[in-house]
């Protein structure tokens, strides 16, 4: 319940956010010029529109993950809100948490509206069947799930550094995450035991992004030659790293900022 | 019980950037702090006021030493919920209005909506904010922010209240409202533990109080005890006084002032002025008063400092 209440002034926090608005109505002026963009290929104007909005929803939900994550605890701190507040009834495990679920239904919102864009720009464009609009529901969702571990790697660095270095950090380990396979594949070219080992214990700490862009348009239309079925199986086993990775980074920063003094 | 137990507390924190040396803040502290008292904890900047504070609020650990609230350690959840605490220059989510952040804190202690409504109204009321209830924190003044800060610490009428300078940036008339909010929790029977360097207010309001001094604890007693000690003498004040009468009192006297038609006497002690009276007035001279001269809180504090 606490931790609701926390949560739910996280989010009013966050809509009365500027940054916020500048970020979602970019993601839409992008997923609108996909009009444009597709009609310079010939027969494949979807394509670009799902491929394209898909991408815009992934990289401004993260920007939006990053920059309000990143300054979630920092501002309290700086602030002095969290003295006022820790010395009421609850624990500072409910406050983070509360502080992340917050955060996550402002991503949640704005994921949502992004993905009435996309949907409303294959609307415009027509001529698609409408099982592309249901299929494009498990690529939103995954991208939901990344954000997720975003914004929990965001929080970490949140509970101990300076907004600027989280971002650093943040953005340094998102982008690490998306060639976590490459790097795995390098260990296992290399003929030293000891790089090889190193290369796993990476594959393992970091992020593992890539995971989450398993579904772009091959997936979505099903009218088109190169459709793909999307593939359940894989869904699920990223659902459950998802949220373990996240569960394990929260658990970090609960346990960081418990220890904290606040001086 | 006991309201508040501190026992030999000790903090220290660390300075510098390669070989970090410790810096005692509070060194050692014991008091307590009985139920239905309004305690005033006294010192300078640097005294270790806000340290104390922070350590019962459990947002800073020990280095040593424990304190406990309501019998309880100062880490339970439980216990906070029968406690109020207004921060030193408190700040608040300024995208929120007061009603929204009281809402937001009462909600935190569990109160329910119709209940938490009408105290809201009751306490922006009581502390003067009644008109700004739907302004945004960002365009309110310090001593209007003091305010909501006064209020939030208030909202679940805690057993315990602990106001770190709750008088910092207030005008004259804000503070007279907060003393009087203080005394109001007095008649509630409420345990009021305030730190400040404001002395006029702590003696007007406070039944002990604590002086700090660089962490230690310098004096600890009722106002009145310690500031009996310091009874400086006596100021007589005569009219009509003859030449003779007055030469006759001068090896009385501490010192003598003469004004157009008065004449201001010190005297050391109270039996020095009782002698000087009745010699006075059985001279002829008319007695207008006799007040002791008492170190105000202000000189005390001023002399401890230094002394230390």
């Amino acid at each position: 319940m606490k931790i609701l209440t926390i949560g739910r002034n996280t989010f009013r926090e966050n809509i009365r956010d500027k940054i916020l608005y500048n970020l979602i109505l970019f993601a839409l002026l992008m997923i609108l010029s996909s009009i444009a963009l597709g009609q310079l290929t010939l027969g494949h104007e979807a394509k670009v529109i799902v491929d394209l909005g898909l991408g815009s929803i992934s990289i401004f939900g993260t920007l939006i993950a990053i920059f309000i994550g990143i300054s979630l605890v920092y501002k309290e701190l700086e602030k002095r809100t969290v003295y006022a507040l820790l010395a009421k009834p609850i624990h500072r495990w409910e406050f983070i948490t509360g502080k992340y679920l917050g955060l996550l239904f402002t991503l949640l919102v704005n994921v949502a509206i992004m993905a009435a864009g996309l949907m409303l720009t294959l609307l415009y464009q027509g001529g698609i069947e409408r099982y592309t609009y249901l299929n494009l529901l498990p690529a939103i969702y995954l991208t939901l799930l990344s954000l997720m571990v975003t914004t929990a790697l965001a929080l970490v660095f949140s509970t101990f550094s300076t907004p600027a270095l989280s971002a650093l950090f943040t953005f340094f380990l998102w982008v690490a995450g998306h060639f976590n396979a490459d790097l795995l594949e390098f260990g296992n070219l290399a003929k030293t035991p000891g790089l090889k080992w190193l290369t796993r214990v990476f594959y393992y700490v970091i992020p593992n992004i890539s995971n989450f862009k398993v579904i772009d348009s091959r997936n979505v239309i099903q009218a088109a030659a190169y459709f793909e079925p999307i593939n359940y199986a894989a869904l699920g086993w990223v659902t459950v790293y998802g949220i373990l990775y996240s569960g394990i980074l929260l658990g970090i920063a609960v346990l960081i900022f418990s220890r904290r003094d606040f001086k | 019980m006991a309201a508040i137990e501190i026992e030999h507390l000790t903090k220290d924190f660390y300075a510098g950037f390669w070989r970090k040396r410790p810096i005692r803040a509070l060194d050692g502290l014991s008091l307590r702090v009985e139920a239905g008292e309004i305690f005033g904890f006294l010192g300078p900047n640097g005294a270790g006021k806000t340290t104390t504070l922070k350590l019962l609020m459990n947002l800073i650990r020990p280095t040593a030493g424990s304190a406990r609230i309501l019998g309880q350690p100062v880490d339970s959840v439980s216990m906070r919920r029968n406690i109020g605490y207004l921060p030193e220059n408190p700040y608040f989510y300024d995208h929120l209005t007061p009603e929204e952040l009281l809402t937001y804190i009462g909600t935190l202690f569990g109160i329910r909506q119709p209940v938490l409504r009408k105290k809201i109204l009751e306490l922006l009321e009581t502390v003067g904010l009644a008109e700004a209830r739907k302004l945004q924190l960002r365009k309110f003044s310090k001593g209007m922010v003091q305010r909501v800060g006064i209020a939030q610490a208030l909202i679940n009428d805690p057993e315990v209240v602990f106001l770190d300078e709750p008088m910092s940036g207030l005008d004259p008339l804000g503070r007279r409202e907060v003393r009087l909010v203080i005394s109001s929790l007095r008649t509630r029977g409420a345990t009021v533990f305030f730190s400040s360097h404001i002395l006029p207010d702590v003696e007007a309001l406070c039944d002990r109080v604590a002086i700090m001094n660089r962490g230690k604890l310098l004096e600890l007693g009722a106002l009145l005890d310690i500031l009996k000690v310091k009874i400086q003498g006596h100021e007589i004040i005569l009219a009509h006084v003859q030449p003779a009468v007055l030469e006759a009192l001068r090896p009385m006297c501490e010192e003598i002032t003469l004004m157009s038609d008065r004449v201001h006497i010190r005297a050391a002690t109270s039996r020095q002025a009782g002698a000087i009276v009745s010699q006075a007035v059985s001279g002829g001279a008319e007695l207008v008063s006799v007040n002791p001269i008492r170190a105000s809180l202000e000189e005390y504090f001023f002399q401890e400092v230094q002394k230390s």
